[in-house]
């Protein structure tokens, strides 16, 4: 225990006594950690913007959008049939992550007046697909399906106009129509990208009936969506377009294409390694100049080993007195560079710079990979730095160094 | 166990040259050092006393003969327990004095404790002014070496010898870099104070006052090593 303290001591008095020496030194190791925590910190931040903002609008990776319909009609099979043939489907490919998505429309009844305006019909689990984070309320559940109030997610800008102040809980609103429902908004949205109405419907409600029919002339069929790990996509395209058509009625045609651009991870991934590798460049040069001023010190210092020597250190003792003196070094650099590196990405405006001005969804920090990969990387350049000086101390020849 | 602490017999140590043949430092040397007995070794530069104490004090190895360290063979010792053992048995205090440069007078006097464990580890601080009070440097702790003088920089290092309480001092030339007068007060210091603390004392010298003050003198010449004769350690006493 106490000898674990003593080699700390020896190497702190050794940083101490050659501060000056160690500083300069630790310049290099100083900027390159900064710029490595940074550039690595910003571009996790930038990959992760990007990767949301794709995800929002084409779902994760891989999701593979179905759809059906009949060429001659231009309509879609009945609900009731291609329920059946969906759930079939997902039985026979043991598919579990999925979702539906509708277009209908719906006619709101707000204090400036009706407005009809597009909903999105879709199953709870469009949510996780999607990604979708309320800024206030929830999304849907399950249970959403059962209520006699149709469930509904609309944005700020919905809410705005239907009053009544900051959401603090469901809310009612009465959707119109031959024979009008009181709806429940559950949960609210951030603004998209623009001041238009979004309203997400919960699907298959027990009212669904009596609301707006949907039209799927002017929307388009029901869609079913499959996540599927991305090494599996292309199979489960060609799968489903060869089985589903089977399952439906004659002369159904079926669409199955992969929503997500495929490229997008791989793109991201490209990213980030050529951004650590720059930094890691940056890295070794920086250790080089620690390196060079260890061997130096050394040299200097055959005298002090050699007498530390005559107090009894051991060669272990010497070795990691000088391995730590440059691990402690350099992770002192780390430490001020991370630091400096994570209050200036927190003070950069990413969002305007990369989401357009919207905020961005789930407030990234810093990231926390990146302010250790710093420190580690610091720790690492330290002792591979100190590691040829530790060994060339450990061999000093004690009668040598003490004579004269 | 008898009370002597060191026991060299037949102690040779050669070293090869580069030419490859091998030159004899010293040959055939017996030695015993007793328990805080005062001892002193004189002779010419390049007669081996330097390695004569560095065999002594574990920084060299004999190339024969036998070195019993309280009774215990240390030609059987190596690496870590042998490094451990120096630390423990003896202070050094040299001619140059070889203080650590650019640390206060207190941190060089502690910094063989930074090689002891658990208490004495811990207290470091604290045991390194006393001994500095002890050779009458309370109010120098703070200074470091270079702003010292060449007795004052040597009483920091006879504290430091003598910090972790050892069995055994080894001083080489002590005096060698110092002014007759200083040279004297530094010398009665150092008898004085391992007296004090009832450790052994090998001073190597080649001032025969300096090492009249032993209890028992010896000469070393050519690498043979030689009591004293009666006349000459009348002639160093006087
Ligand atoms: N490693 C070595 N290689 C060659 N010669 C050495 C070595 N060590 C000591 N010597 C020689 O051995 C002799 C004794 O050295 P030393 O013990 O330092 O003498 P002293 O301390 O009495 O002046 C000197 O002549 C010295 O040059
Ligand atoms: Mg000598």
């Amino acid at each position: 225990m106490t000898g674990v303290l003593g080699v700390l001591a020896e190497a702190w008095g050794e940083v101490r006594v050659h501060r000056v020496r160690v500083v300069l030194s630790l310049v290099g190791v100083f900027l390159a950690v900064f710029a490595m925590t940074a550039v690595t910190g910003l571009g996790l931040i930038v990959a992760q913007v990007q990767q949301e903002q794709a995800e929002r609008y084409q779902g994760r990776a891989a999701t593979i959008s179905v759809s059906g319909f009949d060429p001659a009609t231009g309509l879609p099979p009945s609900p009731d049939a291609w329920d059946a043939a969906s759930q079939e489907l997902l039985d026979r490919y043991g598919v579990t992550e999925y979702a539906t998505v509708g277009y209908g429309s719906a006619l709101l009844r707000l204090p400036a007046g009706t407005q009809e305006v597009q909903t999105t019909d879709v199953s709870p689990s469009y949510g996780d697909l999607h990604r979708i984070e309320p800024i206030a309320g929830r999304w849907f559940t399950d249970r959403d399906r059962e209520s006699l109030s149709p469930a509904l997610v609309v944005n700020e800008f919905v809410l705005d106009q239907m009053g009544g102040g900051p959401f603090t809980g469901p809310r009612s609103i009465v959707l119109g129509g031959p024979r009008p429902v009181t709806a429940t908004v559950v949960g609210v949205l951030e603004n998209d990208g623009g001041e238009y109405p979004q309203v997400y419907r919960i699907d298959r409600s027990v009212l669904e009936a009596a609301t707006a029919p949907r039209d799927p002339y002017l929307f388009g069929p029901d869609q079913l969506e499959l996540w599927v790990p991305a090494a599996q996509a292309d199979d489960v395209v060609a799968a489903v377009s060869s089985d589903l058509p089977l399952l439906l009625p004659g002369g159904i045609q079926v669409q199955a294409y992969r929503m997500d651009s495929p490229g997008l991870a791989g793109s991201l991934d490209t990213l980030r390694l050529a951004v650590r590798g720059a930094g890691g460049v940056v890295l070794l040069l920086g250790g080089l100049g620690v390196f060079n001023v260890g061997m130096m010190a050394v040299r200097q210092r055959v005298r002090e080993i050699g007498i530390r020597r005559s107090f009894g250190a051991t060669s272990g003792r010497v070795f990691s007195a000088i391995m730590l003196e440059s691990v402690v070094a350099t992770l002192l650099a780390g430490v001020a560079a991370v630091a400096l590196a994570v209050l200036v990405v927190a003070n950069l405006p990413i969002e305007e710079w990369f989401n357009n001005g919207v905020p961005i969804a789930d407030e990234p920090g810093f990231p926390v990979q990146a302010a250790v990969e710093g420190l580690v990387a610091a720790a690492g350049v330290g002792a591979l730095a100190g590691l040829l000086p530790a060994v060339l101390a450990v061999r000093v020849k004690v009668i040598d160094a003490i004579r004269f | 166990m008898s009370d002597v602490q060191l026991r060299l017999t037949g102690v040779g140590r050669e070293v090869r040259l580069p030419d490859g043949g091998l030159l004899p430092i010293l040959t055939d040397v017996d030695l015993t050092v007793a328990a805080g007995e005062h001892v002193s070794i004189v002779g010419r530069s390049g007669s081996g006393k330097s390695t004569l104490l560095n065999v002594l004090g574990l920084l060299d190895s004999p190339t024969s003969g036998e070195y019993l360290l309280d009774g215990q063979d240390t030609g059987r010792l190596r690496g870590r327990r042998r490094a451990r053992l120096r630390g423990e048995c003896f202070g050094f205090v040299f001619q140059q004095f070889n203080l650590l440069p650019r640390r206060t007078a207190a941190e060089n006097v502690a910094a063989p404790l930074l090689y002891a464990r658990g208490r004495e580890f811990l207290t470091r601080g604290r045991t390194a002014r006393d001994v500095l009070d002890r050779v009458g440097l309370g109010d120098r702790a703070d200074q470091v070496p270079e702003r010292l003088s060449g007795g004052e920089q040597q009483r920091v290092a006879i504290a430091r010898a003598l910090v972790r309480r050892p069995r055994v001092v080894l001083a080489d030339e002590p005096t060698g870099a110092l002014d007759v007068d200083t040279g004297r007060a530094v010398m009665a210091l150092l008898a004085e104070a391992t007296a004090e603390r009832g450790a052994a004392l090998v001073t190597i010298t080649h001032d025969l006052s300096v090492a009249a003050l032993a209890d028992r003198q010896l000469r070393l010449d050519v690498g043979r090593l030689t009591p004293m004769t009666v006349a000459e350690t009348v002639a160093a006493t006087s």
